[in-house]
C-alpha cells in the first residue's frame, strides 16, 4: 500500500539553495523573540516578502516566462523549510506562493497568468483563499456564496469567514456557487478571483484567542466582478479545489508549527547541568518523530515532483504532523512544570503559552483531523 | 537497484514456502529445514556480505523491502538476523556457521522468553552501543513495519467483509477513523525503516534509534486496532491474526524498546548545539 510513497533524499542542486535562503531568513527573524517566531507562517511582513521575491525565492516552481524560478517542488521544500524552522515572517506571500500561483498556472488563461504570476513572484500581490462560510466548514460543498452572470461579468453575493489574511491580501480566490443549489453538491461550483478592493466587498478582521488578527470575515454585496474573474472551468470548481488542497496539505508547514518551541525547549535543557531520564526520552521521541515526519513530507514532495496529486498521502502526513505539533506543547509544559526547581526564562514561557493555546487550530485549518481521516479511509477502500 | 526487481522473487518464495500453516508448524517444533533451505538457496542470506567475500554486496538501502517482507510473512526463523550476522562476521573476516544465526543480548532476552519459541540456531551476542546492536534493532524495526502491513491489509479486508447493522463495519466512521490512524502508523513505520536503511553501514545510532522508536511506539497500537477490528474471532487460536500481533509485541521489546532508544537518541541530540531540523539532516537522514 502506498508503494510510490517512499524515502527520498533532497537533490543536491536543491540543497544548494539552503545557505542563501538561510541568510535572508535569519536576518528577518533576528529581532523577533521566540514567541514571535513561533507564529510561524502567521507572521506578516510585506517588506520581507518583497525581498524574497527580489532574491528569486518566490514562485520557485513557476516557469521563468511568468517570473518564476523554473525549479521543482524539492527546491520549494528547501526554501520553505528554512523559512519555517527559523521562524521568518512569511504570511504575506504564503498562500499566493503555495497554492494560488500553482492554481492560476494550472487552470488560468494565458492572460490571467501574465496578469497575476509575475507580480506574485515579485512579492507584490498577496492572496487569500475564500472557502469557509458561516454555514460551511467541513462540509465545503455546501457553500452558498453565489455569483451570477451579468452583461459585463459577475455579480457576487454572500459571505466568507475564517479567511486567513483577507484583511491584508489583495485578492481572494473564492469557491462560489455559479449554478444549481447546495443539493447539487460538487456540481455547479466555480472559483473566482476577487479583487478585495472592489466596491461591494467588505473585510473585517477577527481577533483570535492569542490576541492576533490573522483571519477575517468577508462580505460580498452585489460586488461586480469582470468576466475574467472566473478561473478555470465554470461549474468545475470542486475538482480544482481538490487539487489545490493537495498543495495546501502536503507542505512542511504541517509538521513545523511547533518547531520554534521545540528548539527553545532543547536550548533550555542544554543550559542545565544534568538532564533527567524523562526529558532525555522526550527529546529522543521528538527527534525520531521529526525525522520520520520530515521524510514523509519529502516523500509527498517527491510525488508532486512526479506530477502526481498526492491527496491521500498529504492527508496522512498532515494528520500525523499536526498530532506531533499539538503533542509538543503539551509534553513540554509537563516536562518544564515537573521540575519547578529549574527556572524557565520568560521568552520560552511566552512561546510555550502561545503555541499551547493556538495548537488546537493546527488540526482545524486546511481540513480537520476527522475530515482528513475520512479521506484516508476512502483511499483505503472503506467508503 | 530497482526495489521491486529484488523484492518480487523473495516475496514469491515466502508466499509459497512460508504460509501461516508453515509458520504454525515450525512454531510447534515441526520441520524448519525445508523453509530454511529454500531461503538459503535464494542467496539473500549473503546479501550484505561483500562480493569479494562471496556475497551479493548489496547496499543496506536495497534491503529495506527484504527485511520488511520477513515481518510481513511472520517468518519463524531468524532470516533478518542471519543476514545481519553474516555481514558482521564478514567484517571481522570470519566464516559464518552454517544454518540460522540469532542475534541475542541483554535486550533480546527480555522478549524472547515466552513470546516466540527459540528456533534452533547459532547465537551471536550484540551488546553495548555498537553498530552491531544498531543493525539488530533495525532488523526488528523492519519486521514490525512488515507485520504492521500484514495486519493493516487483514483489518481492511475484514472491515469490508464483516457485516453488522446491515452494512460492512468498515462503513462506520468510528472504525474508519481508527483504520486511518493505523494506516498512518504503518506508513510511518515503513518510512522510518527506509530512513535507517538509507543511512547505510556501519549503521550509526541516530537512524537505528529513529527506526526502532517509531516502529516500537506504533507496534502495540497497531496490534490493538487489528484486534479491535476483528472482534472475538481475532482472539481465537484458530485465526491467524495472533501470529502477527504476538510478534509485533515481542519485536517491540527485542533489542531495546522505544524508551531505551529514546534516552540514547535524546542524549545524542542534546549534545549538539544546533536546531532540530539541522540535527536530523546531519545525524539521521544525511
Amino acid at each position: 500500500m502506498f508503494e510510490t510513497f517512499t524515502f527520498h533524499s533532497l537533490p543536491p542542486e536543491d540543497e544548494a539553495l539552503r545557505p542563501a535562503i538561510r541568510v535572508l531568513a535569519e536576518e528577518a527573524a533576528a529581532s523577533l523573540g521566540a514567541d514571535q517566531r513561533a507564529r510561524s507562517w502567521q507572521g506578516f511582513d510585506a517588506a520581507f516578502s518583497r525581498k524574497l521575491g527580489e532574491a528569486g525565492f518566490l514562485g520557485l516552481t513557476l516557469p521563468r516566462d511568468y517570473g518564476g524560478g523554473e525549479r521543482g517542488p524539492f527546491a520549494r521544500f528547501v526554501v520553505v523549510e528554512e523559512l519555517l524552522t527559523l521562524g521568518a515572517p512569511v504570511a504575506a506571500h504564503w498562500i499566493a506562493d503555495r497554492q494560488s500561483a500553482p492554481l492560476i498556472l494550472n487552470f488560468g488563461s494565458e492572460e490571467q497568468r501574465r496578469h497575476y504570476l509575475p507580480r506574485i513572484c515579485r512579492g507584490e500581490i498577496f492572496f487569500c483563499i475564500g472557502m469557509s462560510e458561516p454555514g460551511s466548514g467541513s462540509d465545503l460543498a455546501s457553500v452558498r456564496t453565489r455569483a451570477e452572470r451579468t452583461a459585463s461579468g459577475w455579480r457576487l453575493n454572500g459571505q466568507k469567514i475564517w479567511t486567513t489574511n483577507a484583511h491584508r491580501a489583495d485578492y481572494m480566490i473564492a469557491l462560489v456557487r455559479t449554478s444549481g443549489t447546495a443539493a447539487d453538491r460538487h456540481g455547479g461550483l466555480s472559483q473566482l478571483i476577487v479583487d478585495l478592493k472592489a466596491p461591494g466587498v467588505t473585510v473585517r478582521p477577527i481577533e483570535d484567542l492569542a490576541g492576533d488578527a490573522h483571519f477575517a470575515e468577508v462580505f460580498f454585496e452585489d460586488a461586480a466582478l469582470p468576466d475574467d474573474a472566473l478561473i478555470g472551468t465554470e461549474d468545475e470548481g470542486w475538482k480544482q479545489v481538490t487539487a489545490e488542497l493537495a498543495f495546501e496539505r502536503s507542505g512542511p508547514e504541517r509538521i513545523y508549527s511547533s518547531i520554534i518551541l521545540l528548539d527553545a525547549w532543547i536550548a533550555h535543557l542544554q543550559k542545565q547541568g544534568s538532564v533527567g531520564e524523562a526529558s532525555l526520552r522526550l527529546a529522543g521521541n521528538f527527534t525520531a518523530r521529526l525525522a520520520t515526519l520530515r521524510a514523509m513530507s519529502i516523500a509527498c514532495t517527491a510525488l508532486l515532483a512526479q506530477g502526481e496529486s498526492p491527496v491521500v498521502e498529504a492527508s496522512l502526513v498532515k494528520d500525523l504532523g499536526t498530532s506531533f505539533e499539538q503533542e509538543l506543547p503539551a509534553a513540554i509544559a509537563n516536562d518544564l512544570a515537573a521540575r519547578p526547581d529549574v527556572p524557565v526564562d520568560a521568552e520560552l514561557r511566552r512561546a510555550l503559552f502561545y503555541v499551547a493555546h493556538i495548537a488546537p487550530s493546527f488540526s482545524l485549518r486546511g481540513g480537520t483531523r476527522e475530515i482528513l481521516r475520512g479521506i484516508i479511509a476512502r483511499g483505503l477502500g472503506l467508503r | 537497484m530497482d526495489r521491486t526487481e529484488l523484492l518480487a522473487p523473495f516475496e514469491r518464495l515466502l508466499e509459497s514456502a512460508c504460509t501461516p500453516a508453515v509458520v504454525r508448524a515450525i512454531e510447534a517444533g515441526g520441520d524448519a529445514a525445508t523453509l530454511w533451505d529454500a531461503i538459503e538457496a535464494s542467496g539473500f542470506l549473503d546479501a550484505l556480505v561483500p562480493e569479494a567475500q562471496g556475497g551479493a554486496g548489496l547496499a543496506l538501502a536495497d534491503m529495506a523491502p527484504i527485511l520488511i517482507a520477513c515481518g510481513r510473512f511472520a517468518v519463524p526463523l531468524p532470516v533478518g538476523d542471519t543476514i545481519a550476522a553474516r555481514h558482521l562476521l564478514a567484517l571481522r573476516g570470519e566464516t559464518p556457521p552454517p544454518g540460522p544465526i540469532r542475534l541475542t543480548g541483554g535486550h533480546a532476552e527480555a522478549a524472547a522468553v515466552g513470546a516466540l519459541p527459540a528456533a534452533r540456531a547459532q547465537e551471536i551476542r550484540v551488546d553495548g552501543d555498537t553498530p552491531s546492536l544498531h543493525l539488530a534493532a533495525l532488523v526488528r524495526a523492519a519486521a514490525i513495519a512488515g507485520g504492521a502491513q500484514r495486519l493493516l491489509d487483514a483489518s481492511l479486508a475484514y472491515a469490508n467483509e464483516r457485516v453488522q447493522f446491515g452494512k460492512p463495519i468498515g462503513r462506520q466512521q468510528a472504525l474508519q477513523q481508527q483504520l486511518a490512524v493505523m494506516a498512518e502508523q504503518t506508513v510511518a513505520a515503513r518510512i522510518a525503516v527506509e530512513i535507517a536503511c538509507a543511512a547505510g553501514l556501519p549503521l550509526s545510532l541516530a537512524p537505528a534509534a529513529t527506526a526502532k522508536i517509531v516502529t516500537s511506539t506504533a507496534a502495540p497500537s497497531i496490534a490493538a486496532t487489528a484486534h479491535a477490528v476483528h472482534g472475538a474471532i481475532g482472539i481465537s487460536a484458530e485465526h491467524d491474526l495472533h501470529l502477527y500481533t504476538r510478534r509485533l509485541l515481542a519485536w517491540r521489546m527485542e533489542h531495546g524498546s522505544e524508551g531505551w532508544w529514546e534516552a540514547r537518541l535524546g542524549t545524542e541530540r542534546l549534545a549538539a548545539n544546533v536546531g532540530s531540523v539541522d540535527w536530523v539532516r546531519a545525524a539521521v537522514t544525511g
